[in-house]
């Protein structure tokens, strides 16, 4: 099953090669990893989709928790949690696409940040199957590059991951 | 007054009262030579290969619960000491290495010897770091030796660029450091103690499992008290050897792969087990879907709470520092009136009694051959039982953990989880070291021995009086028993040939050598060895080349699944 496992850890060089080390060397899966500093700037957040068995998935916490950069983990798929990925996509749009291509963006609710001549910057946002349903939509032949920043998440209500 | 890194570096490791630091110079590390060659307090041992020098440190650390510290230089010198640096973390030994890097300004440019240490020694190492500022080389070091001794130990690599050597800064070292993403829990959780200790009372064919973390956390007092007080059967895994008395009638002996029948059955056939500081490891437990298909509740007690329900599920897991978790629980059974159902305990032990009877360990003691059975029994009584034992890796390694009793913790020191050979005689020599007064053996197999040979001259340089157990079939014993077992026969490139004459050798690194023939001259040998108290001893014993480790769980096989001598 899909997890989101959210780690706060010392922002320090070398940390995040010890978390995807830690992936590869024991054969977890890595679907997505972001990561960046928080507002205490001391640490960092790491956001990773992965996917196991719970027995799998407990280990992954497990094993995270034992890296000494580590300071907490949490699996946010243990509670109600939100979850968002942000997509920039660059789509062919020559003056008879111009529209057709505005309107899939709304519909989306995508925003055009960048035009040129032949060609649209959209900015998504959304669970990473919106993202995959809009690239669905437009059809590979209009799509130049994509860029996807892979998902990050937080938990619902009261729960917080701080320390 | 401001210091360089260097001095800084030998202030620290006198802090931390290191009597010895067992390294090999090069280009990187020579200010930290220096440093070394200005002050008696920290004592430098030479070695001869940077292998050695870890291993050194890390049966120094075995045998006496202290830190065990390498030094290395860069590039070459760190690459070397990764085995022993893998042996000591897949053990948790408790070392911090410092290697030699290139100068800051130089890192990433392929500079001379450069090679990223923290990068090659990061999966097997419990943590490390690069030290990029001298400011930051004294709290850095702190931390070094704190990760390695406290919560699961392990070795810690402290890498150290030949400018930050030269630097200079004031010197403060902390006395206690503390860090916010790093607290192992020590106390168990009184709750779960509770459900334990209700377990164990009711249970009616209880097994206490015991392994490494035993000896680690130097809890062999508070399992020898909990089993006796109990009366319930005890096993220790291959680590876990002397933390519970193995002359004790409640010892069945080590259990696994090359574990007796009797201590086998009884893991897979209780209904309560107990383990404790032990990590159910493959070589343990064999098959764990065999070993699951008896219902039975797991008691797991582990400072690491990634070694709980890794590899077998759990019913009360503890995590915990064993001698603390043991405490509570000896004083919950203590202080409550219940006791272990006497009738069923004692049926337990009629049957475990009967599983003894397959006499799992004999041998051909009649042999006009040599057994390696045979001269590992005659050690233990020449030793009285109380020498420290190191061991290479092969079936020596196996007969030394099965004949020689091991009734207290140190004495039996062998690489299990990552099973390097070449460890026995570097282990020895820094056992030797810790333990001046104390009877140092490596038992060792001809082939293992060849892989740290080298070592010998360092024995020589600083007076070892090691006793070299030479258990010589002139085959990689263990491989050859494998392609018997399992691949037809085929002995493919497990014979050792052109072997060295390992007694001219002994002397011509100045030591004495022996070669043994007959079963008959075992004894006397040995004894004439022992007799050299000053000097390290050599013994080549020419031993029956096709014996075989008995019994045998092979890979992937049930625990019960033995092969038994008598079956062949
Ligand atoms: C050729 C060969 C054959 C082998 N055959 C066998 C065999 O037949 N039988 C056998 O048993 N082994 C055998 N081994 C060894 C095996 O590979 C493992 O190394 C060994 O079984 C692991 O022992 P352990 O479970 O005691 O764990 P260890 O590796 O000693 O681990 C110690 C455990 O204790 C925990 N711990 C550490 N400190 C503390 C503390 N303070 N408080 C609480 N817990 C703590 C750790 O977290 C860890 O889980 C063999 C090895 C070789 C090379
Ligand atoms: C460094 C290393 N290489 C290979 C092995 C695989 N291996 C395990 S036991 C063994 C043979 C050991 O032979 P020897 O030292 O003569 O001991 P014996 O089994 O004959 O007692 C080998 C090659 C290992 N454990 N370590
Ligand atoms: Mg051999």
């Amino acid at each position: 099953m899909r997890h989101i496992i959210s780690i706060l850890l010392e922002n320090e060089a070398g940390a995040l090669s010890r978390v995807s080390g830690l992936f590869s060397a024991r054969g977890y899966n890595i679907e997505s990893l972001t990561v960046a500093p928080t507002e205490e700037p001391s640490l960092s957040r790491m956001t990773i989709v992965t996917s196991g068995s719970g027995d799998v998935i407990e280990q992954i916490t497990k094993q995270l928790n034992k890296l000494v950069e580590v300071v907490k983990v949490v699996d946010l798929f243990e509670a109600p949690h939100i979850e968002r990925e942000l997509m920039l996509i660059k789509v062919r749009a020559s003056a008879k696409d111009r529209d057709d291509m505005k309107r899939m963006s709304d519909i989306f609710r995508g925003r055009i940040i960048d035009v040129s001549e032949d060609t649209y910057t959209i900015e998504l946002t959304g669970t990473g199957q919106k993202l995959d349903a809009f690239i669905e939509a437009l059809g590979r032949t209009v799509i130049l590059e994509t860029a996807r920043t892979g998902a990050c998440g937080i938990s619902r209500g009261q729960r917080v991951l701080r320390i | 007054m401001e210091l360089s890194g260097a001095e800084i570096l030998i202030k620290c490791l006198q802090a931390e009262k290191v009597e010895y630091v067992f390294g090999y110079p090069g280009g990187a590390v020579l200010f930290i030579y220096d440093e070394l060659f200005k002050q008696n307090k920290v004592k430098h041992v030479l070695v001869r290969h940077e292998q050695g020098a870890t291993h050194a440190a890390d049966g120094y650390s075995r045998s006496s619960r202290k830190v065990g510290v390498a030094l290395v230089t860069s590039g070459p010198g760190v690459t070397n000491a990764v085995t022993g640096i893998a042996t000591a973390y897949m053990d948790s030994i408790p070392m911090v290495i410092i290697s030699g890097q290139v100068p800051t300004h130089a890192i990433g440019l392929d500079a001379f010897q450069e090679c990223d240490a923290v990068g090659i020694t990061r999966p097997c190492v419990k943590h490390n770091f690069l030290v990029k500022d001298v400011k930051d080389l004294a709290l850095t070091m702190k931390k070094a030796f704190y990760l390695a001794t406290t919560g699961r130990p392990g070795p810690v690599l402290v890498d150290v660029p030949k400018d930050v050597t030269v630097a200079k800064c004031k010197f403060e070292y902390p006395d206690t450091i503390s860090m916010r993403s790093y607290n192992p829990v020590v106390k168990g959780h009184s709750g779960q103690i509770k459900k334990a200790a209700q377990l164990l009372l009711e249970a009616k064919r209880p097994m206490i499992y015991a392994g490494g973390g035993v000896i680690l956390s130097d809890a062999a007092p508070q399992l020898t008290k909990l089993v006796r007080m109990l009366g319930f059967p005890c096993t220790n895994t291959l680590m876990g050897l002397g933390g519970f008395p193995a002359t004790d009638k409640h010892f069945v002996g080590m259990l696994g792969m090359h574990g007796t029948y009797e201590a086998n059955m009884a893991m897979q056939h209780c209904d309560v087990l107990v383990a404790i500081g032990a990590r159910f490891d493959d070589r343990v437990i064999g098959d764990p879907a065999h070993f699951g298909q008896v219902p039975r509740k797991i008691i797991h007690i582990d400072i690491d709470p990634s070694s709980i329900s890794k590899r077998v599920k759990v019913d009360v897991p503890i995590v915990g520092h064993v001698p603390d978790v043991l405490d509570d629980l000896i004083q919950l059974i203590e202080a409550g009136k219940q006791r272990p159902e006497a009738k069923a305990i004692s049926a337990w032990w009629d049957q475990i009694k009967q599983w003894k009877t397959k006499d799992c360990l004999r041998y051909d003691r009649k042999s006009k051959i040599i057994k390696p059975q045979f001269v590992l029994e005659k050690l233990y009584e020449i030793t009285k039982g109380d020498a420290i034992i190191t061991s290479d890796v092969g079936q020596h390694q196996m007969w030394a953990a099965q004949f020689y009793k091991f009734d207290k913790p140190r004495r039996w020191i062998n690489s299990g989880g990552l099973g390097t050979m070449g460890f026995g005689l570097p282990a020895a020599m820094g056992a030797q070291m810790a333990n001046p007064d104390a009877s140092v053996v490596c038992v060792t197999g001809e082939a293992s021995f060849q892989m740290c040979i080298q070592e010998l001259s360092t024995c020589k340089q600083y007076r070892l009086p090691i006793k070299v157990v030479n258990l010589n079939n002139r085959y990689m014993g263990m491989v050859r028993q494998w392609q018997q077992f399992f691949h037809g026969n085929r002995y493919s490139e497990s014979y050792m040939d052109a072997l060295p004459d390992f007694v001219k050798l002994a002397e011509s690194y100045g030591h004495v050598g022996i070669r043994i023939e007959k079963p008959g001259d075992v004894e006397s040998a040995l004894k004439e060895a022992f007799k050299r108290k000053d000097e390290l001893v050599f013994m080549d014993f020419m031993t029956d080349q096709t014996e075989n480790v008995y019994p045998m769980v092979g890979g992937g096989k049930g625990l019960t699944e033995m092969i038994l001598a008598e079956e062949l």
